[in-house]
């Protein structure tokens, strides 16, 4: 008995909470789909059948190869074990072909490479120090982390619903996150490298790990009051970081309009906190500024900052806001009836810890939220209900369809520019705090 | 109470379970002409809908066929809405009743309470069948449970109310008629028949007989009427028992046809005089020393006599058991754990043809990791934990070198995992020989019924052996 307790990890909270989430996903795998899913089946046709020359060239399908190599690679690899599952999957004349065990193969394959985002939120967790509140098992930062991770809404419904490869993705982000929480520089650079040869997207928060890793890991100094001690600066280092990271530069336009954060970043770095911080900002902003941005893109900041939500109060209350809107905003992704209740069950169950669970966490402080807040989060529940359940049976229908989805945009870019303002203001003013005090 | 947002999350992880299960397929799925309780629940509804309550009971019409037009009616609105109407009515009856059953709960933590709540609702049986096969059991589960809640609370009228209409609503209730009767005239018996009791007595007769009348006023009209309905709530032409079920007379007939060999009006007598045998002991126990842990120990034991010995007993009925095994999972976690996992496995053959076999596994290794991170079930194993101290030191004056009970189940519980695994895993890979077509299904329910025989042995040591020197050293819950 006793080598079955081990087994079963008794009393291990972080298994049970990784396993329980996987069973959820193996539950949604008959759900709708959306057409990302034949976007992947045609990759995995197109890597498996064809030369590499041709995979950038092939367009038998309109969803044509759109990522970077290592993706195509990644397809190429779950190729040879698609086709022990149903080899007409690898024909890229098979246009939308999506027998049972395609569909079995594909959720399968999104579970699994799920591993690399449970092991980059173990080592995440190791990160962040535990408040001494109280030694509850469920006031325990680590434990809330693991679930707003573990279980993030956003993630479940666009990977293991809608069709997505986000899981092991973020996964690379948040270990090369934790990595340079841990001090280890190259191994974090070295990851994010590697991301950006999976996803282009992730160039967004380029700016952030250039400046701070020129910043704190080139300049191996400070001067006493924190400012740059050009002395120091490391030949070996920056050839180094070169050598990895070749391809750090702000293409995009977004970033730019997260400039005064980067600056902030290079003049009066904070350390890994401050890094974070910026990363969240620089995604933020590209959000809102980006061009041809999805809606799936807010991922790319939630996530991280939910590192941050549990060390602050003031980042909590940030994070809270973001996350109920950016999670809200998802909600026209999935618009057919029998995945109504399980969007709403979700995003229920997600919102109503996180608030929960957070306020408990921060209890000694003062509140969260303010009215307006309090407010404006109340709000979407009867624009909820006004959407899907109101509208549809209204003479409007027919005549402006549009508006349900005019109404969830307008909402959330409210509460969403809110978030972006409160957190670009706490880091201008954290850093000035941080001047004050060295002086 | 505090921490109410923790049992909110367990409830919505409840719903979300409930509604990813059923979307998948359910049972007769696209299967004319007979199709499957899908169809029997949709055609119960066209009738109750268009015909008037005289002829509820006479629907076999060949001249009605104009009504059977909808019949093998299949499609997505029309599952999404059957499904709706499952949710909504667990929504409204059965989870509030396991809500408030654990918060009332004594002597436990608030986190056990919380835990206890998920466990409960995870239970795979009750949701695989009710959202994938499709059955509406939570309605009854549900009332019974509320019916449990009042008489353990001492507010006996309601529960006896909620019980009634529980029976009412499913005639398999009946399995939990008798402990709710002894336990309720145990109590009367207790404050005294010439005082208190005997009004307590005529009290809930009166609610009783009430509740009855009223559910069947519209049928009452004719006498021939009443007896159709009687005739198709027991049906009893239909046999001992009637394909796959894990109970003695299936079991049995594996080794000696008894169905064939003997004549009807016997098997009636053999089954009902085995099912009395075995259940009596615990309920006249229970009417001399009534107390609520007793109450529901009584029910379990008697709802696992009436699945093992009653006539025309169906897999799913199990569920009856199943359900006070859930009542009593804070106090033995590791047997309760067992009995529900080897319950739900027990359903396999049906769950398989209702192509539910991935939910059924997932749903089952959740309800396990839930059971084990909530209980550390694993480290309850002592004679104390099990509630066997007092049977083994009984034993020990006879048999001083009975020390190893604890080790024994132990290795029982391992023996019955791997076989239900391998068992498993051979119906769902290999064909069965051409000369036993029904092999894994027979496999599946000999085991099954070995494992409930053992079960019902554990009970009723539990029920005989709880002692009141025992009972007397914490409150009486």
């Amino acid at each position: 008995m006793a080598a079955l307790t081990i087994a079963t990890g008794t009393g291990n909270w972080f298994s049970a909470l990784a396993l329980g989430v996987t069973l959820l996903k193996c539950l949604l795998i008959p759900t709708y789909h959306s057409t990302d899913f034949e976007v992947h089946r045609n990759w995995l046709a197109i890597t498996h059948s064809l030369p590499i020359s041709q995979w950038y060239y092939e367009a038998t399908s309109e969803w044509t190869l759109d990522y970077p190599p290592f993706f195509a690679w990644f397809e190429y690899i779950l190729s040879h074990v698609a086709k022990y599952f149903d080899q007409e999957m690898l024909n890229v004349h098979n246009l939308n072909y999506s027998s049972s065990r395609t569909l079995l193969f594909q959720r399968f394959s999104v579970i699994f490479m799920d591993v690399l985002f449970v092991y980059a939120v173990r080592e995440c967790c190791k990160c962040i120090d535990g408040k001494k509140v109280g030694k509850e098992l469920t006031e325990k930062p680590k434990f809330i982390l693991s679930v707003l991770l573990l279980w993030n809404f956003g993630l479940l419904i666009v990977d293991h619903i809608h069709f997505q490869y986000n899981g092991f993705l973020f996964g690379l982000m948040l270990l090369s996150i934790a990595r340079l929480f841990q001090k280890r520089h190259m191994e974090g650079a070295f990851l994010f490298a590697v991301l950006l040869h999976f996803k282009h997207i992730y160039l967004y928060v380029a700016p952030a790990y250039g400046v701070y890793l020129l910043r704190s890991y080139c300049f191996t100094a400070n001067k006493p009051d924190g400012s740059i001690r050009w002395k120091s600066f490391s030949f070996v280092r920056v050839i180094s970081l070169g050598l990895v990271v070749f391809l750090v530069s702000a293409l995009s336009l977004g970033p730019f309009l997260a400039l005064p954060s980067i600056f902030c970043l290079w003049f009066k770095p904070q350390g890994p906190r401050g890094f974070l911080r910026c990363l969240t900002l620089c995604a933020l902003s590209s959000f809102m500024f980006g061009w041809h941005v999805h809606e799936k893109a807010i991922l790319l900041a939630i996530l991280p900052m939910s590192l941050l939500s549990v060390g602050k109060a003031g980042d909590a209350s940030i994070f809270l806001i973001l996350t109920t809107t950016g999670h809200y905003s998802l909600f026209p992704l999935l618009f057919t009836a029998p995945e109504l209740p399980i969007k709403i069950l979700l995003m229920l169950l997600f919102t109503i810890y996180s608030i929960s669970s957070l306020k408990t966490l921060f209890r000694k402080e003062k509140p969260l939220f303010n009215w307006m807040e309090t407010f404006y989060l109340l709000g979407l529940g009867p624009l909820e209900v006004c959407c899907e359940f109101v509208f549809p049976f209204t003479s409007w229908k027919v005549k402006y369809p549009f508006i349900p989805l005019l109404l969830t945009s307008v909402y959330c870019a409210v509460g969403i520019t809110y978030a972006w303002f409160k957190l670009y203001v706490s880091v201008l003013i954290d850093s000035a705090i941080g001047k004050t005090k060295k002086q | 109470m505090e921490k109410w947002y923790l049992m909110t999350v367990v409830v919505l992880i409840g719903l979300t379970v409930r509604w990813t299960v059923s979307l998948n397929s359910y049972s007769g799925a696209g299967k004319p002409p007979m199709f499957g309780d899908y169809e029997a629940q949709r055609h119960w509804q066209e009738i109750t809908f268009n015909l008037p309550v005289k002829q509820w009971a006479k629907f076999i019409n060949p001249d009605w066929i104009a009504l059977h037009t909808s019949r093998g009616y299949e499609s997505q609105a029309h599952k999404l809405f059957m499904r709706t109407t499952v949710l909504i009515a667990d929504l409204l009856i059965y989870i509030p009743a396991v809500v408030l059953y654990c918060c009332c709960l004594k002597e436990i933590s608030t986190k056990k309470k919380i835990a206890n709540a998920l466990c409960i609702l995870l239970y795979p049986g009750l949701i695989l069948i009710d959202y994938g096969h499709f059955q509406y059991n939570s309605v009854s589960l549900g009332f019974a449970l509320w019916g449990v809640l009042g008489i353990s609370c001492d507010c006996d009228l309601l529960g006896s109310l909620a019980f009634c209409l529980a029976i009412n609503y499913k005639q398999m209730e009946l399995y939990h008629a008798l402990p709710f009767f002894c336990f309720l005239l145990g109590k009367c018996f207790k404050k005294g028949l010439k005082g208190k009791g005997f009004v307590l007595l005529v009290k809930l007769a009166c609610i009783v007989v009430a509740s009855f009348v009223l559910c069947w006023l519209p049928f009452f009209t004719e006498r021939e009427q009443t007896l159709q309905v009687l005739r198709r709530l027991f049906p009893v032409d239909r046999g001992l028992f009637e394909d796959k079920v894990a109970n003695i007379w299936c079991s049995f007939n594996v080794f000696l046809k008894i169905k064939d060999i003997l004549p009807r009006h016997i098997q009636l007598i053999m089954s009902f005089c085995s099912t009395f045998l075995s259940l009596l002991p615990a309920c006249i126990k229970l009417i001399l020393q009534p107390s609520s842990k007793g109450f529901k120990f009584t029910l379990v034991s008697c709802a696992l006599s009436f699945f093992l010995f009653s006539f025309q007993v169906h897999e799913k009925s199990i569920l009856l058991v199943s359900l006070p095994v859930c009542l009593v999972l804070s106090e033995i976690p590791f047997m309760s754990t067992w009995f529900l996992l080897v319950s739900t496995f027990s359903m396999l053959p049906l769950l398989l043809k209702d192509e539910l076999l991935m939910p059924s596994v997932v749903t089952t290794m959740a309800f396990f990791i839930a059971c084990v991170t909530s209980f550390s079930i694993f480290e309850k194993t002592s004679e104390e934990e099990l509630q066997l101290k007092s049977f083994s030191i009984s034993v020990r004056k006879y048999l001083p070198c009975f020390t190893f009970l604890s080790r024994i189940i132990q290795y029982l519980f391992l023996i019955s995992v791997i076989t239900m695994v391998l068992l498993t895993l051979m119906t769902v890979t290999l064909d069965p020989p051409q000369k036993l077509p029904d092999l894994f299904s027979v496999l599946v329910c000999f085991v099954s019924c070995l494992n409930f025989l053992f079960f019902l042995v554990y009970f009723n040591i539990i029920i005989m052996w709880d002692s009141k020197s025992g009972r007397n050293q914490k409150k009486i819950s």
